[in-house]
């Protein structure tokens, strides 16, 4: 339980810490060292176990499908890292309630360190590798959130942004890697992983998936040429600086590189690769940390280089050398992170980091000085401090390691070159900061000692410095000895952890390294001449134009794909939709079934004809728009006969009804729209559409040919077996409507409704102007509603009425039905409006159409639902018969019902949307020519009605 | 009989995608609506084609498949209650923009992101 | 039989036809109704998830009438987990509408709720026309809803994404036929049973009917090189309604996960998977393309928008290698990316609502009001939507990357999902600095306040990536399930023996 319980804790602080802002930030500061206290106290019961070489493991169950699950593992390795998490990670928290100014945001700040904490410490507990993984990305996000902490600073966004985009992405190719691992050993659980070493370098993948994870892991820890995003971390506060950037996160790829040793190193890729990517990386930040006037700027290039020297040591491969890169992480960890807080006292007090203002500052801060001064010492390698034992240890590797011929000399000779440059920027450090004359116009001046409590942070690390490199064996030596065999999977070979090994060839590098170091610092003029030769580049700047053009060019790529015209879009469909259709159609190629084909007659024949040639007419004359809504009528009117020729009653009926009533809307379409459509599209691409057309239109009459020429049974011999004796109704059609299929007529009805509906509110408030002529000319008739019109018009409703009461009637035994009453019913009324104007009709049809829709849903709804009562299911029709006066017998269907509410639905719908359009009031200044406009009429009742 | 009434399909279709394919909406929605045609008479067609044997219990020898019939039927009142909207729409369209181009203005083409641009109440 | 099955459909649907009646009552009194209907719909839709928990079949034959020859609703694991999801989504946005939005006509909540109608009985439905009626259902209501709301920019997207579906409505009538006339049959089930069975010429027409049905969902889908009329689209909609739309794409995915592999799937003989080795490369095109968009956004919105469109090809690479990994994977994913990009449409609308003429242009302006939970929330919802841990959207996309086998597809898969996060997470960390963080002097007129209703229902559908999260392993164990149930067309076949309801039972 204690593992997880450690890694969780800090997350738990994470979530209280806010609450005590309030408090200030002693209270905060407080509150945030409790967890971390805890979780190091929970950690120590275990050492004895480690001690001896043992391993704690608290596995439970999370994702079993995807192989994830909450195991976390304590062993050496994970101990020494979890310690410098934990323990620097207190001493920062401390630190940082001296530095943070009491008006800033110190819940956001703490919450996000402890944040930090945790998931750093996830990732070293981790036991199982898809779990690390998720610590491994948050920490790139926490610290993503914690470099732009001063969000109003542009620098220390774009540098956030570029820690993301590079760790993140850095996280990607891990998580790829890991998954290629996981799939190579069938296990994420870091034991089966550590323990199919073997497997995994012999694998075909196992160069990708080292690839993969290498990018990981360089990224992560600034690794050349990937080091560009740490130094722009700086932007961050300083406390940050110091535990992310310099002591704990970048060592996460290290500690990636040190868990996956056994499973991934001795291997020639492995060898390569690191080593010389450590080698690179060493020697670059130590060249340019020489030339950083930021003090802040300085640090981050020697940590980067730090971390190559440690790449470095790991990617040799060797036993020692393993041992002398966990050596250094500690060492490295402890004076880097003292350097940091010095930077961040001496930027606090003076208000600036800039070296070539910063001079003499022994005179006003002697304490803080000496601190610094002995770090700054460890961190160029002088004896008895623990820099000098690492790097002395990596003098020795880079010797012993033999690689053939001349190439031997690089490893030492790189090694040197990068000691002298580190002695100079540390004496660099020392000297113009604390000595080199007198402070150049501070922003603060004087500066003096910084609070007594802020500097005890650097005093621990120091002393540790001190201790270790003077009593290695007895500080660090179990520590580091359990941390080697942990990573090596073997009990680590034994060395000496000695102040002095003896007069021999390390020694003098180092000796070669100091004194280089200082003469080279005493030349510093004439480097810095060499260096100003070149310009500086700054990479964020570079980010930054990447990211804005790729944006661009993205942005440009996607107006000329995405580019609004509709044409090309429906041109897109429907050629997907022919390609797709053709490789079958063309393997089946022109056919015709075994039924072959009927003779037609002369009537068919005609019929057929007149239809294509109507289709075609529109098509070829639809710029001249009245004729071609003329022409379309007719094609519809000809589709209705073509229905009833082929033995469709009902078909034909409804075509019939539904062509009235779309006529007449794109009549009241077209009055306001103008009767001419502009040529707008070139010859080339009317060719081009008229052969899409012909090849959907070929297509479509090969695919009819063979499908009427085949033969052919379906389901409804059993529709027309239990039409009356289970339907009760005669007309199969109808009953299938009502019955069979009722659900769906009542979704049809549900279109319809929401249809009539949706164009209500679309139209509501918009105004059109019609044009004052019909395009050709000729003014609008004077007389709205002529005589002629409304005499034939008003006693035709009755009539209709009756007419659409006996189609409804006769609908379930003979052609007709509820929705072809419908529609005549509607037609009937519309017929008055169009007649006799709004205002006229308005008055005498009383009924809200909204309500007539809703009342016909829901007889079709109760219909369906009455049966539940009956224990049937929605829908289940049931009839009998009764014998009416005059009438005779009768037949009562409960589908009859339904039908009336399919009766209601349509008149509603119908109306609503005919009267909807009708109603767009056109501006008043051009309204029709004669007074009394039925628009005009009814504008005021509409906006009456419709405002909320 | 098959050949007259598959070709009168393929025309149906042809003219209708023409329609579909141009640049005001007036033409579409008469593509549109010639295109449901032509489907309308193909889906009854999947059920072949007979002559006087409407599927009226009583009225004839044999009948024809009344399902293709009932699916046309439906599909006719949703090709009606769609078309009606899209008319109305491409009224709105007109009345937003003064003009009956089916991309609206395209004389000035705005990106995507000018779409998101009036304050709506919140 | 259970009349459950009912629920999703009929609920809705009265509440729908109540909001008709009440269209001029008070305000207040129609959102109480709307709220109270969505709420019921997802018990229903609850209760419904607890059925199907069994890996039976229900079935619901409308009419009493034995399938094939009547319209049954089949209720299975898919079906359940997408009425949840809906509902879900449907509920919360519908509370956020009711903060305002839903304002200017009386017609929205009505809309809205035959929508979610619609939406249900396509998951329902066993019948191949009867999911053409609820498409038309959900598109008409999806029409009207895209309408809803002031100005006039919407009106020109609007017109396209109608125009289209149209067109899609009539191929889907096309290929409904060509299967009917070979098949004879519109039951689901039936045609599992009578594709495989089809031989000779015939074959072709049904081939080429089930590829124009492909096309018909991969525009719903919006599947390159079908995907542009989405972002506009979208991007014109009134917040609550396209964060509602997150769905809509998911219905074209519903739609082939719900045929192909039972119609056109192993067994189909000459036609198993049909359409899948072209499905797989136009999912990574689309990916491709949507994560191009991503990156050339310019609002957020458009941002979100092209969000959309790369979800779906994620989604779709894995189903078209048709693995039962990667069904899984799929279906977890969809549950992620569906609330996740759903309830940043939302957040982003409250961050308009903070910026005044700026709106959600990616642009520096005046710090805003209630910075610090609008940014948490953009955080969260980006991090989900990029799939990075710790959020649900990572888990979907290690299940999808893991559910292929080392081939050249899965070289490509990887490739385009993973170099997709890493544009997508530059992406969002563009606009999320510059839109919080990046701050010039000033103050923000008409800037209305976030109030807690809108914070709420926003917060909780972003925070849904963190309950799933939490849940992991029982949702996965669950869309485990239901991929094997698809796979295993058998018990879907079975429901053609369903008894019906007898005489005086």
């Amino acid at each position: 339980m204690s593992l997880p319980l450690v890694v969780l804790l800090p997350f738990l602080g994470a979530m209280a810490a806010p609450l005590f802002a309030q408090g200030g930030r002693t209270a905060i500061a407080i509150a945030s060292t409790v967890p971390a206290l805890i979780a190091l106290a929970a950690l120590f019961p275990h050492w004895q176990t480690l001690a001896d070489g043992g391993v704690v493991l608290h596995t439970y169950e999370w994702l079993p499908a995807i192989g994830l699950s909450l195991s976390f593992r304590l062993d050496g390795l994970s101990l020494l890292f979890a310690l410098l998490i934990l323990v620097i990670g207190i001493l920062i928290i401390l630190y940082a309630r001296y530095y943070l100014k009491p008006e800033e945001n110190i819940g956001k700040f703490y919450g996000l360190l402890l944040c930090f904490m945790g998931s750093m410490l996830g990732i070293v507990l981790s036991s199982n590798l898809l779990l690390m993984m998720i610590f491994w990305e948050v920490t790139s996000l926490v610290s993503f959130l914690l470099i732009s902490f001063w969000t109003h600073k542009k620098g220390a966004r774009r540098g956030a942004r570029m820690a993301l985009t590079v760790t993140g992405g850095g996280g990607l190719a891990l998580l790829a890697g890991v998954l290629i691992i996981g799939q190579i050993v069938g296990s994420y659980e870091l034991d089966d992983v550590l323990a199919a070493g073997p497997i995994i370098k012999a694998h075909a993948l196992y160069p990708v998936a080292l690839t993969l994870v290498l990018l990981g892991a360089f990224t992560k820890s600034a690794q050349f040429p990937f080091h560009f995003w740490l130094p722009h971390a700086m932007q961050a506060p300083t406390p940050v600086s110091a535990y992310l950037h310099s002591a704990t996160m970048v060592k996460a790829g290290i500690f990636l590189l040190a868990r996956l040793y056994p499973a991934l190193a001795g291997t020639e890729q492995w060898f390569y690769m690191v080593s010389f990517t450590g080698m690179a990386t060493l020697l670059l930040g130590a060249y340019i940390a020489m030339f950083k006037h930021d003090l802040k700027g300085l640090l981050a290039y020697s940590t980067v280089s730090h971390l190559g020297l440690i790449v470095l040591l790991l990617g040799m491969g060797t036993e020692l050398a393993t041992v002398a890169a966990l050596f250094h992480v500690i060492n490295h960890a402890t004076f880097k992170a003292s350097l940091f807080m010095a930077a961040g006292i001496i930027d606090h007090e003076t208000g600036t980091r800039d070296m070539r203002r910063i001079n003499g500052l022994w005179r006003f801060m002697p304490h803080t000085a000496t601190l610094a001064m002995v770090a700054a010492a460890s961190m160029a390698g002088v004896p008895l401090l623990n820099g000098f034992l690492s790097k002395e240890m990596f003098f020795a590797e880079s010797l012993a390691l033999n690689l053939p011929g001349y190439w031997a000399w690089l490893p030492p000779i790189v090694a040197t070159l990068a000691g002298i440059f580190a002695v100079a920027y540390s004496a660099r450090f020392i000297h113009d900061v604390f000595f080199n004359g007198k402070p150049i116009n501070l922003p603060i001046y004087p500066p003096h000692e910084p609070p007594r409590y802020m500097k005890i942070p650097v005093e621990i690390l120091v002393f540790a410095c001190l201790m270790v490199g003077m009593f290695p064996t007895i500080s660090v030596g179990p520590l580091l000895y359990a941390a080697s065999s942990a990573t090596l999977g073997v009990p680590a070979p034994d060395y000496r952890l000695a102040v002095m090994h003896g007069f021999n060839l390390p020694l003098f590098m180092s000796f070669l390294a100091f004194f280089g170091g200082l003469l080279m610092y005493s030349q510093r003029k004439r480097f810095f001449a060499f260096h100003d030769r070149f310009r500086e580049i700054d990479e964020k700047a570079i980010f930054e134009k990447v990211v804005f053009s790729l944006g661009l060019r993205a942005n440009r790529f996607t107006a000329a794909t995405e580019n609004g015209s509709l044409q090309r879009y429906v041109m897109l469909l429907i050629v997907s939709a022919l390609a797709v259709a053709f490789l079958p159609i063309s393997k089946m190629g022109f056919f015709i079934g075994s039924n072959g084909l009927t003779p037609v007659d002369w009537p068919t024949a005609t019929l057929g004809a007149v239809l294509i040639a109507s289709a075609l007419a529109t098509a070829a004359m639809h710029r001249e728009r009245f004729f071609a809504l003329v022409l379309i009528s007719v094609v519809g009117l000809l589709t209705a006969l073509t229905f009833v020729r082929f033995s469709a009653p009902d078909l034909t009926m409804t075509q019939l009804s539904v062509e009235v009533v779309t006529v007449v809307l794109l009549m009241l379409a077209l009055y306001y729209m103008p009767s001419w459509t502009p040529v707008e599209s070139s010859r080339g691409r009317r060719v081009r559409d008229m052969g899409i057309a012909l090849l959907a239109g070929s297509g479509m009459t090969i695919i009819t040919l063979a499908i009427l020429t085949q033969p052919f049974s379906s389901i409804s011999e059993f529709f027309l077996a239990n039409s009356k004796t289970g339907g009760g109704g005669t007309n199969v059609v109808n009953v299938i409507l009502v019955d069979f299929r009722g659900f769906d007529t009542l979704g049809e009805i549900s279109v319809l409704a929401i249809a009539a509906l949706g164009i209500f509110a679309m139209l509501k408030n918009t105004t059109l102007t019609p044009p004052p002529g019909d395009g050709l000319g000729h003014a609008w008739a004077r007389q709205s509603h002529p005589t002629m019109l409304k005499q034939i018009a008003r006693p035709m409703l009755p009539m209709a009425l009756m007419v659409s009461a006996f189609i409804f009637l006769r609908g379930h035994n003979l052609p007709g039905g509820g929705f072809i009453a419908g529609l005549i019913t509607a037609v009937a009324l519309i017929l008055q409006y169009i007649a006799s104007g709004f205002a006229w009709t308005e008055d005498r049809i009383t009924m809200r159409y909204h309500n007539v829709i809703a009342l016909g849903l829901l007889f079709a709804v109760i219909t369906g639902a009455g049966s539940l009562a009956f224990g049937y299911p929605f829908l289940t029709s049931t009839f009998g018969y009764i014998t009416w006066p005059v009438v005779g017998k009768f037949e009562l269907a409960s589908a009859l019902v339904f039908d009336l509410g399919v009766y209601l639905a349509v008149v509603g719908a119908t109306l609503l949307m005919l009267v909807s359009v009708g109603r767009i009031n056109p501006h008043s200044a051009i309204r029709p020519v004669n007074s009394e406009s039925s628009y005009g009429a009814d504008t005021t009742t509409l906006t009456q009605r419709e405002t909320e | 009989m098959e050949l007259v009434f598959a070709l009168a399909i393929g025309a149906l279709t042809a003219g209708g995608v023409y329609l579909l394919l141009r640049a005001r909406t007036f033409p579409v929605v008469l593509g549109l609506t010639m295109l449901s045609y032509g489907v309308n008479l193909f889906l009854f067609a999947s059920g072949r084609l007979a002559t006087g044997s409407q599927p009226v219990l009583g009225t004839a020898a044999q009948y024809a498949d009344p399902l293709p019939q009932a699916l046309v039927l439906t599909a006719i009142v949703i090709g009606f209650a769609m078309t009606a909207f899209v008319v109305v729409l491409s009224l709105r369209n007109l009345a937003d923009h003064g003009n009956d181009h089916v991309d609206g203005d395209p004389k000035k083409h705005t990106p995507a992101s000018k779409h998101a641009r009036e304050r709506r109440p919140l | 039989m259970t009349h459950w099955l009912l629920a999703p459909i009929l609920i809705p649907l009265l509440g729908a036809i109540l909001q008709i009646f009440v269209g001029y009552a008070p305000m207040p009194l129609r959102r109480v109704l709307a709220i109270v209907t969505s709420v019921l719909t997802l018990a229903a839709a609850i209760v419904l998830l607890n059925l199907a928990g069994d890996d039976t079949y229900r079935v619901y034959a409308m009419g009493n009438w034995q399938p094939p020859f009547g319209i049954v609703m089949v209720l299975d694991r898919l079906a359940a987990m997408m009425l949840v999801l809906t509902a879900s989504l449907a509920l919360l946005c519908h509370l956020f509408s009711i903060g305002g939005a839903d304002e200017g006509t009386r017609q929205f909540h009505s809309l809205f709720l035959f929508q979610l109608m619609g939406l249900n009985i396509a998951f329902l439905t066993g019948d191949l026309f009867n999911l053409f009626v609820a498409f038309e259902i959900l598109l008409i209501a999806s029409y009207g809803l895209l309408m809803h709301g002031s100005g006039s920019t919407r009106s020109t997207p609007g017109l396209h994404y109608v125009v289209l579906n149209l067109v899609g409505s009539s191929l889907f009538l096309i290929s409904v036929g060509m299967i009917y006339s070979v098949t004879g049959t519109l039951n689901m089930a039936d045609l599992a049973v009578k594709v495989p069975q089809v031989s000779g010429d015939q074959r072709f027409l049904v081939e080429a009917g089930g590829m124009l049905l492909l096309v018909v969902f991969a525009l719903k889908a919006a599947v390159l090189p079908l995907t542009f009329w989405l972002p506009r689209a979208y991007a014109s909609a009134t917040a609550p309604v396209a964060a509602f739309f997150a769905i809509m794409t998911k219905v074209g995915i519903y739609g082939i996960i719900r045929v192909y592999p039972l119609i056109f799937g192993a067994n189909a003989g000459e036609m198993a998977n049909l359409g899948m080795n072209w499905l797989f490369p136009l999912a990574l095109a689309t990916l491709i393309m949507g994560v191009i968009g991503a990156m050339g956004a310019q609002t957020l919105r458009t941002l979100v928008t092209w969000q959309l469109v790369i979800s779906v090809g994620t989604l779709l690479a894995p189903i078209a290698l048709g693995s039962q990994k990667g069904l899984a994977a799929a279906l977890f994913y969809l549950l992620s990316t569906t609330w996740t990009v759903g309830g940043l449409f939302l957040l982003i609308e409250l961050v308009r609502s903070q910026r005044g003429s700026v709106s959600d242009k990616i642009v520096m302006a005046p710090q805003i009001r209630h910075r610090t939970l609008l940014s948490s929330l953009f955080f969260f919802g980006a991090v989900s939507a990029a799939g990075l841990p710790p959020l649900s959207g990572f888990f979907g996309k290690v299940m999808i990357l893991q559910s292929t086998t080392s081939g050249v597809e899965m070289a490509w898969l990887w490739g385009a999902i993973l170099t997709g996060s890493f544009f997508t997470l530059i992406a969002y960390s563009r606009a999320g600095s510059v839109v919080f963080w990046r701050n010039i002097e000033g103050e923000i007129e008409n800037s209305t306040p976030v109030t807690p209703l809108l914070a709420i229902s926003t917060g909780a559908l972003i925070g849904m990536s963190v309950l799933m999260v939490a849940l992991a392993g029982p949702i996965s164990a669950y869309t485990n399930a239901t991929a094997v149930q698809l796979l295993d067309t058998r018990g879907y076949i079975q429901t053609l023996q369903a008894p019906m309801v007898e005489e005086g039972s």
